[in-house]
C-alpha cells in the first residue's frame, strides 16, 4: 500500500519562483503563475503552491489560518479548538474555481482570529509562541485537520497538481501581494497529498524549497527537541522550523541564520579576518546540528522581506533578477525573463550566500 | 651521503639483521636456500652485553684507515662508500687489523668481506635496514 | 597433578624445510616457547606456554612458523564446551577468580554488522570528496542554546569550553602502567599530529608527556592515582571515570610487579605496591555527588576545561546518562561491553554490560526526548573496529568515537588477550624494559596516524556517497541507516528502519 506523506519520507525535486516589491507595490497572482508555468517540466503535477504577503490588509492584525479538512468531524473538532483559544472575527471557505486537473480536494477553510486574551495571559507565553504551539498541536494530534498557513496578512495556497493549475484553482488573480513565492513539486513516489505541497509555513515564515537535503534526520531529530513536530517528514517542513527556531526563538538575524544552515566551509572561515572568523566559528559550532547539507535552493518569506539561499555547494540552480524596486528569484532564468524581459541586473548567487530583500522606506512607511 | 646508522635504544638483539645481511650477499634467490644448514658469516654483527645491544658494520668513514692501509689498492671510496675489489685483494689483512670497529672480516669468497651497503648485490639497498623490525638500523642522510 | 593437566590451546607449527635456526623466535618470545636443541640441532617449541601473540610468526624471516588452534578435544558437548570444562579444572585447581584481558570475545550480536549505510542517487547527488570540501572537524562540549549580544548587537561568544577535533576519533583511556611508556608516547605524538586527543587513563601523566598536554585528556578515576593540580591543568579536558565497558561495577588492579620507579612516581604510590582502584568513587554514592566532583574539577581549573564523565554501558545507561548530562558534565563517554582492558575477571568481562550500539541509541534518544542532547556531547567506545563502525556510531547520534583496541592493534597488538601477564611481546602491555623497547614510538605514532587518516578518508568517502559534506549533518541522522536481520524490537531501540523500508 502506498503510504501517505508523513508516514514515509518522500524526496522531491522542484521549481521555485518569487517576486518581491521593495516599494511595497502589490500585484495580483497572474505573473507569479506565469513564471512558474514556464518551468512546467520541473514539476510533475503532484504538488504546487504559493505564498502571498500583504494579501489581507483588512485583517492585518489577525492571524489568518488556512486549514485543510478531510472530514466534517475534523473540522468540528478543529473549530472547537480554535474557539477555545481564539476570538474568530471571520471565517469562510477559501474561494476556489473548479479545475479539471485539481481533484480529490479537501475542505479548505480560512479563519481570521486573535488569541483570547484570558487564554494568552494564563499561558504566560508571548503571542506568537502561543499561536505556533496551537498550530503544531493541531497538526500533530488532530487527524484529518491540517493548518497550512498561520501568519498575519499573508497566506499560503497549495494543492495537489501543477502549480499553474493550483494558482488558477485558488483564483490568485484576486489577491494582491508585495511578495509572492511559489513552488512546483516533483516528488518521487507518492500520489501526493495536499498538505505535503509547498510552501510550508509557520506563523508568517513560509518556505519553498527545491532540493533534497541529506542532513534531514539530523536536523529533524535536533529541532524536535524544541517543541516542533515534523509530521510531514519533508525537508521544507524542517527548514521552516529551523528558521523559526533560530529567528523567532533565538533572535538570530537572517544573515546569521544563513551562516548556520548554509555555514561556510572551515577552509573559507579560516581565511576571514579574526573577528569574522570567530563569529562564523561560533555560529557553526553552537548550532552545528542545524547545518543543512545536500542540494537546496530556498525562498524564505517573512513579513516585510524575502531571503533566497542556496546550499553551500550550490547543487541547485537559482538566479536573481532586479528591475527598479522589484526583485525576481527563480530556479531558472526563463522563469524571470518571461515576466520581466528587461532587467537592470541578473546574477547567480554563490552557494551559501543569502540574498535578503526587504521593504524599503516607501514600502514600509 | 646516505649511511647506515644504528640506534641501540631500539635494538632488540633479535639478530635478524645478520641473517638478512648473509642472505643479501649470498647470491641466492631465497633465504632458505641461502642459509638453511649454513653457519652465517654476516657483514653486520650484533654486539650485546648487559641488556644493551646494537648492530655494528662498516661506518664508511670519510677518512678510512682501511683504505689508507690497503697495500694493493683493493679498497677504494666510491661515491663515499668504501668498496672492495676482490680481484686486487692480496689477503694481507691489514685492513682487518686497522679497522677500529672490527667491520671487516675474512671471507670464504675472496680474501675479505665488508658491508658495501648492498650496492653490489641484487637488492641495491641495505637489506639489514629493511629487515630490522624496530628501526634500530636506518639508512639515511645525516 | 594429572587432574589439572590442560592440553595447550595452540600448537606451534614449524616448517623444518624452511627453518634456518636463526633463533629470532627464541629471542623474541617472552613466554619462552621456542628453544634450540643442540642435540637435535633443531628449533623446538613448548606450546603450553604459547599465547598466540604471533610475535615469532611475524618476525620469522623465512615464514617457517604458524600457530594453529589445537584439534585436541574433549568429547563434543554443546553445553559443556571445552572452554567451560577447562575453566572448571582451572578453578578447581587454584580456587581463584579467572582473569582475562581485552574486550569481551563471546559470540554476542554485533549490531554494527547489522546496519547498512545509505547512498544518494538521482534525487540527490553524491559528492566527490576528492573534488569538493568534505568536513570531519568536530567540536565537543556543551552548546549554549541561546545567543547573547553586546550593546552593539554583536554576538557574544557564550560557549562553554570546547574540544576541537580534526577527526571524530580520539584514543581512549589506557593508563601508564597498563600499557607501556612507549605506547603512551606513540598515542600522544599521534594525537598531536592528528589534531585529536589521547587519554591518560587512571595512572597519571608521566612528566615527559606534559608537553603533549593540549592534546591530552587527563583522567580522574576512583583510585585518584597521579591526580594533582598540575596534572589537571596539563590536560585539554578532564575525564571522570565512573565505569569501564570491560568491567562495569568494579575498579582496576595494577599488580605491584608492574609498579616500577617511573610508575610509582607517576601514580604517586610506593614502588611495588598493588594499585587498586575502588569499585565506586568513595565520594560518589549518588548523582548529586558526581555533580560536586564535576564542579570541584571545574573550580580547580578555573572553568577553562570541559569535564567528561565516562560510564559503562549497562542496562539503565539512558537514565544514568540523563543524570550525568544534568550534572554539569560537558561530555558523556559511553563504553560498550566489548571495550578492552588490561585485566578483568573473566565472568564480568563476558557477562556484564550491553552493546554500545544499543546503549548509544538509547542514550541519544533519551537526551533528545528530554530536550538536553545539546547540553552534552556524546562520545562512544567499546569496539569501534573500522570507519564503517565509526560512521554508523555518528549516524546513531555520537559526536565522536573513542578507539583503544584498534589503536593497540595499529601498534602491533595481536589480541592474544594476555595483557594481565605483563609479558607483552609487542612492547605494549608490559613494563619490562627489554619488551617495552620493542615498540619504537616513531613507528608507533606513524602507524596510528596512518590508521586514523585512513579511516578519515573512508569516512569522507562514505559521507560523500550519502551527499553529506559535513560531519555535523551525519550526527544522529538515523535515516541514513537501515537494519538487516534485526527484530522489530531491536530496530525500535536503534531507531532505524529495516532495509527495504
Amino acid at each position: 500500500m502506498l503510504q501517505k506523506e508523513g508516514q514515509i519520507r518522500i524526496p522531491a525535486g522542484c521549481a521555485i519562483s518569487g517576486i518581491f516589491h521593495r516599494d511595497g507595490a502589490r500585484e495580483n497572482g497572474a505573473r507569479i503563475i506565469e513564471s512558474i508555468r514556464t518551468m512546467h517540466d520541473r514539476s510533475n503535477g503532484l504538488g504546487g503552491g504559493f505564498a502571498g504577503y500583504g494579501i489581507y490588509p483588512e485583517y492585518a492584525d489577525y492571524y489568518a489560518f488556512h486549514v485543510f479538512y478531510d472530514t466534517q468531524a475534523a473540522k468540528d473538532a478543529c473549530e472547537q479548538a480554535l474557539e477555545r483559544h481564539f476570538d474568530i472575527v471571520d471565517l469562510s471557505r477559501i474561494p476556489t474555481r473548479r479545475h479539471p486537473r485539481i481533484t480529490d480536494e479537501p475542505m479548505i477553510w480560512r479563519y481570521f482570529a486573535t488569541p483570547l486574551q484570558t487564554k494568552l495571559a494564563s499561558s504566560q507565553l508571548d503571542e506568537r509562541e502561543f499561536v505556533s504551539r496551537f498550530v503544531i498541536r493541531i497538526n500533530h494530534t488532530l487527524e484529518g485537520a491540517y493548518i497550512f498557513s498561520s501568519g498575519k496578512n499573508m497566506g499560503v495556497f497549495k494543492a495537489n497538481g501543477f502549480p499553474e493549475d493550483v494558482g488558477e484553482y485558488y483564483m490568485l488573480e484576486n489577491y494582491e501581494a508585495y511578495s509572492w513565492t511559489c513552488h512546483g513539486r516533483y516528488p518521487t513516489n507518492t500520489p501526493g497529498w495536499w498538505g505535503g505541497a509547498h510552501p510550508f509555513a509557520l506563523l508568517d515564515t513560509s518556505v519553498v524549497h527545491n532540493g533534497e537535503i541529506s542532513s534531514y534526520d539530523a536536523n529533524r531529530r535536533f529541532i524536535e527537541m524544541f517543541g516542533y513536530s515534523c509530521d510531514l517528514l519533508t525537508d521544507t517542513e524542517v527548514i521552516t522550523y529551523i528558521v523559526d527556531y533560530l529567528g523567532r526563538k533565538l533572535g538570530l538575524t537572517y544573515p546569521e541564520i544563513a551562516n548556520v544552515i548554509a555555514a561556510p566551509f572551515w577552509s573559507t572561515i579560516e581565511k576571514q579576518p579574526p573577528e569574522e572568523r570567530e563569529r562564523l566559528t561560533y555560529l557553526r559550532n553552537a548550532f552545528a546540528s542545524l547545518l543543512v547539507t545536500g542540494p537546496f535552493s530556498i525562498l524564505v518569506g517573512f513579513t516585510g522581506g524575502l531571503m533566497a539561499l542556496n546550499d553551500r555547494l550550490k547543487l541547485r540552480s537559482m538566479v536573481v533578477g532586479e528591475k527598479d524596486d522589484t526583485v525576481y528569484i527563480a530556479s531558472e532564468e526563463c522563469a524571470v525573463r518571461v515576466i520581466a524581459p528587461a532587467l537592470d541586473r541578473i546574477w547567480t548567487p554563490r552557494g551559501g550566500e543569502p540574498v535578503i530583500v526587504r521593504l524599503n522606506e516607501r514600502g514600509n512607511p | 651521503m646516505k649511511r647506515i646508522y644504528v640506534n641501540e635504544k631500539w635494538c632488540l638483539g633479535c639478530h635478524l639483521c645478520e641473517y638478512y645481511c648473509a642472505f643479501a650477499n649470498s647470491g641466492k634467490s631465497s633465504m632458505v636456500k641461502a642459509l638453511k644448514d649454513h653457519k652465517i658469516a654476516p657483514r653486520i654483527r650484533i654486539e650485546e652485553r648487559d641488556g644493551i645491544s646494537f648492530a655494528v658494520n662498516c661506518r664508511h668513514c670519510t677518512d678510512p684507515l682501511c683504505v689508507k692501509g690497503c697495500i694493493s689498492g683493493a679498497l677504494t671510496i666510491v661515491d663515499g662508500a668504501v668498496q672492495i675489489d676482490s680481484d686486487k685483494c692480496v689477503g694481507c689483512y691489514t685492513c682487518i687489523l686497522s679497522c677500529p670497529y672490527g667491520a671487516l672480516s675474512t671471507s670464504n669468497e675472496g680474501a675479505i668481506q665488508k658491508c658495501e651497503l648492498c650496492m653490489k648485490n641484487a637488492f641495491g639497498q641495505p637489506l639489514c635496514v629493511q629487515g630490522c623490525p624496530n628501526k634500530a638500523i636506518v639508512y639515511e642522510e645525516r | 597433578m594429572a587432574i589439572d593437566f590442560l592440553y595447550p590451546q595452540y600448537e606451534v607449527v614449524r616448517n623444518y624445510d624452511r627453518c634456518i635456526a636463526c633463533r629470532a623466535c627464541e629471542r623474541q618470545c617472552a613466554n619462552e616457547v621456542h628453544f634450540y636443541d643442540p642435540e637435535f640441532q633443531k628449533m623446538m617449541a613448548d606450546e603450553s606456554k604459547c599465547v598466540a601473540c604471533h610475535r615469532c610468526v611475524s618476525l620469522c624471516p623465512t615464514r617457517a612458523l604458524k600457530i594453529v588452534k589445537t584439534d585436541h578435544t574433549f568429547k563434543a558437548n554443546a553445553n559443556w564446551t571445552g572452554k567451560a570444562i577447562s575453566e572448571v579444572y582451572r578453578q578447581a585447581g587454584t580456587g581463584g577468580v579467572l582473569l582475562s584481558s581485552m574486550g569481551n570475545p563471546e559470540p554476542y550480536p554485533i549490531y554494527w554488522d547489522k546496519m547498512l549505510i545509505n547512498a544518494s542517487q538521482v534525487t540527490n547527488p553524491s559528492i566527490d570528496p576528492l573534488r569538493e570540501p568534505m568536513e570531519t572537524r568536530t567540536f565537543l562540549g556543551k552548546k549554549p542554546g541561546k545567543v547573547e549580544r553586546d550593546r552593539d548587537g554583536r554576538l557574544v561568544p557564550n560557549l562553554s569550553p570546547q574540544l576541537e577535533l580534526n577527526v571524530p576519533v580520539m584514543f581512549s583511556a589506557m593508563s601508564y602502567g597498563s600499557i607501556s611508556y612507549n605506547a603512551h608516547a606513540s598515542l600522544a605524538r599521534a594525537a598531536c599530529a592528528l589534531g585529536t586527543y589521547y587519554n591518560t587513563g587512571e595512572g597519571g601523566l608521566h612528566q615527559d608527556f606534559y608537553q603533549y598536554g593540549p592534546h591530552t585528556i587527563v583522567q580522574v578515576a576512583s583510585g585518584r592515582f597521579g591526580v594533582h593540580k598540575e596534572y589537571l591543568e596539563a590536560g585539554a579536558a578532564i575525564e571522570i571515570k565512573m565505569g569501564q565497558g570491560a568491567k562495569p561495577g568494579i575498579g582496576g588492579h595494577l599488580p605491584g610487579h608492574k609498579v616500577g620507579p617511573d610508575i610509582s612516581r607517576t601514580r604517586m604510590i610506593p614502588e611495588g605496591t598493588d594499585a587498586i582502584s575502588p569499585a565506586p568513587h568513595h565520594d560518589i554514592y549518588s548523582i548529586e555527588d558526581l555533580r560536586q566532583l564535576v564542579f570541584s574539577l571545574k573550580e580547580a581549573t578555573a572553568y577553562k576545561k570541559p569535564v567528561m564523565v565516562k560510564i559503562a554501558a549497562v542496562h539503565n545507561v539512558a537514565a544514568i546518562a540523563s543524570g550525568v548530562a544534568r550534572s554539569g558534565a560537558d561530555i558523556i563517554c559511553i563504553d560498550g561491553y566489548r571495550g578492552g582492558t588490561g585485566a578483568a575477571p573473566t565472568r564480568i568481562r563476558d557477562n556484564v554490560g550491553i552493546p554500545i550500539e544499543l546503549a548509544l541509541a538509547a542514550v541519544d534518544q533519551r537526551l533528545r526526548d528530554e530536550g538536553i542532547r545539546d547540553q552534552v556531547s556524546v562520545v562512544v567506545g567499546g569496539s569501534i573496529r573500522n570507519s564503517a563502525d565509526l560512521l554508523k556510531a555518528i549516524a546513531l547520534g555520537a559526536d565522536a568515537c573513542y578507539i583503544a583496541t584498534a589503536a593497540l592493534l595499529a601498534l602491533g597488538c595481536h589480541l592474544c588477550r594476555s595483557c594481565q601477564t605483563g609479558k607483552c611481546n609487542w612492547g605494549i602491555a608490559t613494563q619490562r624494559p627489554e619488551l617495552v623497547k620493542r615498540l619504537n614510538p616513531e613507528i608507533g605514532a606513524q602507524r596510528l596516524i596512518n590508521l586514523v587518516t585512513a579511516w578519515d578518508h573512508e569516512l569522507k568517502e562514505m559521507m560523500g556517497g550519502m551527499g553529506i559534506n559535513s560531519i555535523e549533518a551525519l550526527r544522529g541522522n538515523r535515516l541514513m541507516l537501515r537494519g538487516i536481520g534485526l527484530t522489530q524490537k531491536e530496530l525500535d531501540i536503534l531507531g532505524i528502519k529495516h532495509a527495504g523500508e
